[in-house]
């Protein structure tokens, strides 16, 4: 390893000040805007009370919690099983199961949003005029950030031995997916979980352009007439999502720790 | 095993396919099929639309945009990985960095825009601190809700996103390489640019692709910061949607989302030629 000139030590110091202020000062001046006074000096905690007593913020705080809830129960659903079974028995679609599940990469979700009118016209008319409906456009947002966290842990466990040593003790395939696959590859599983529900928190555009009150959707509208309380919100938002995806990295983290000593 | 049989298991898929079919390949389809469809019959007359003087500004608009953060994010980006790399791989800050470049790169939409409002807005914290402490008006005549706020704000996810899909290729480059120039007699600057550079190019460009791609594609952020007028493509997809259904511009908004998607499809694939390439020296 070369040693560090302290010359560079200090340039280095400096612009890791600099880059720190850009990224976190915005953040502070967040909090600093978020309990001001409109229009005179002194501090309030109004605006951050709104979260709770706005009755239509606290609903787009709901709703979008119960959509993170039920986009993270339906990926898992659709996902887990998939992967492991053409991991498991169909080998040769794991190409295609691949690239589909990165397709949302390359089409942006405003062309998907443009051409996805008469599906959802199918949607309102089977499931009703809810915003959680959403949940079935967002499973598919979500689909490439949750499909590498599960397939870096299967590729980290050898499922087919473990899948076989089960078969031949008498497992049925579900019992192989569900207590024999799916404990083994559960950081992975938390992983895309946990980004499944930083994404939905943020999720605006196509909750803004189907109509649907979302938290972003609400904070973008109370920004017109009490600014306040949006970038309370904001704040909100983004430190529980920051604090959901800093946990994200330990996890990962600890999952390659672990599998450096059992192996 | 019959033919039958071996194709059973593959009937496991079915829903996953269905899924996929439904929620993501039939709209693509949609947008792809009615760019060239005026009710019912193939046309090209939407492309003229995509032509006309506004479609064409927005887009011009739209490559500024994405262009100019992608550069900055890249050139910034890659100044901050690479001084992620010259810490001692268990340096805390190094530590600290990678994490929270991770989480930074997925801010954006709505609230990214209220962080940039609380500081540089009318009654933005920095604003009036810089306005009462030295007499400066930053505020200006409002260029934050326009294209120059737009680069500044979207440079904030663009640069950890740099940092996150750049270290990988700074971390490749080994440090037996550098002794092995250095033993030829190169000195630092021969290194940089005969070995470093050129392995480093690939990787690069392949990541500024993804950073414009990740710009051009961008809505939420722009939807929240700028209200009026529809100076880049995706607003002006907006105002399609929005105004199609009044005024029976059906063709419109499905030619300009055709537009973004060759766009972002031909840009994604050429990173991901440029992304084999460095894989191929890469660990």
């Amino acid at each position: 390893m070369r040693r560090t000139s302290p010359a560079w030590a200090l340039t280095r110091g400096v612009l890791l000040v600099l880059f720190a202020v850009f990224f976190f000062g915005p953040l502070l001046a967040m909090l600093d805007y978020s309990t001001r006074k409109d229009g005179a000096s002194g501090r309030t905690g109004h605006w951050w009370s709104q979260l709770v007593t706005n009755p239509d913020l606290r609903g787009a705080i709901i709703t979008s919690l119960l959509l993170a809830l039920f986009t993270v129960v339906l990926m898992l659903v659709l996902l887990v099983p998939t992967m492991i079974w053409v991991r498991l028995r169909v080998p040769g679609a794991s190409r295609l199961v691949e690239f589909l599940c990165l397709l949302p990469l390359t089409v942006p979700p405003l062309v998907i949003v443009v051409g996805i009118s008469n599906v959802y016209a199918w949607v309102t008319y089977l499931f009703g005029d809810s915003a959680l409906t959403l949940t079935f456009a967002y499973v598919v947002l979500v689909l490439p950030f949750a499909y590498r966290s599960i397939d870096a842990a299967l590729a980290a466990i050898d499922a087919a031995t473990l899948s076989e040593a089960a078969r031949s003790l008498g497992a049925g395939w579900v019992t192989v997916i569900v207590r024999v696959v799916v404990p083994n590859i559960w950081s992975g599983i938390m992983g895309a979980a946990f980004i499944t529900v930083a994404l939905v928190l943020g999720e605006f555009v196509f909750s803004s352009l189907l109509h649907f009150d979302t938290l972003p959707v609400e904070i973008n509208l109370l920004g017109k007439s009490q600014s306040h309380t949006s970038v309370a919100a904001s704040l909100a938002s983004i430190l529980f999502v920051s604090a959901l995806l800093l946990s994200l990295s330990f996890v990962g983290r600890r999952s390659r720790g672990t599998k450096g000593t059992t192996r | 095993m019959s033919r039958a049989r071996r194709l059973v298991p593959a009937l496991g898929l079915v829903p996953f396919l269905l899924y996929l079919l439904v929620f993501l390949v039939a709209p693509t389809v949609t947008v792809i099929v009615l760019a060239f469809q005026e009710q019912g019959r193939f046309t090209l007359g939407n492309l003229q639309v995509v032509t006309s003087g506004t479609a064409l500004h927005a887009l011009a608009e739209s490559l500024v945009v994405s262009v100019s953060t992608a550069v900055i994010g890249a050139v910034l980006g890659a100044l901050l990985a690479y001084i992620v790399v010259t810490m001692p791989e268990r340096s805390l800050v190094r530590r600290a960095v990678t994490s929270l470049a991770g989480v930074l790169a997925q801010f954006g939409g709505v609230t990214l825009a209220f962080v940039f409002i609380a500081t540089l807005s009318f009654n933005g914290v920095l604003t009036v601190a810089l306005k009462s402490a030295v007499g400066i008006d930053l505020y200006g005549n409002g260029w934050l809700f326009g294209i120059p706020g737009l680069v500044l704000v979207y440079t904030y996810f663009q640069i950890p996103l740099m940092v996150i899909v750049f270290l990988p290729a700074l971390e490749g480059l080994r440090p037996q390489w550098r002794e092995a120039a250095v033993n030829l007699g190169a000195t630092t600057w021969d290194y940089w640019r005969r070995v470093a550079i050129p392995l480093l190019t690939p990787a690069f460009l392949g990541s500024l692709l993804l950073l414009f791609a990740n710009a051009f594609a961008a809505y939420a952020t722009a939807a929240a910061l700028i209200s009026q007028g529809q100076p880049i493509l995706p607003l002006l997809i907006r105002s399609a949607l929005v105004s199609e259904v009044m005024l029976g511009r059906h063709g419109l908004a499905y030619a300009l989302a055709f537009e973004m998607v060759i766009v972002v499809a031909v840009v994604m694939l050429a990173y991901t030629l440029l992304l084999r390439r460095t894989s191929r020296w890469l660990r």
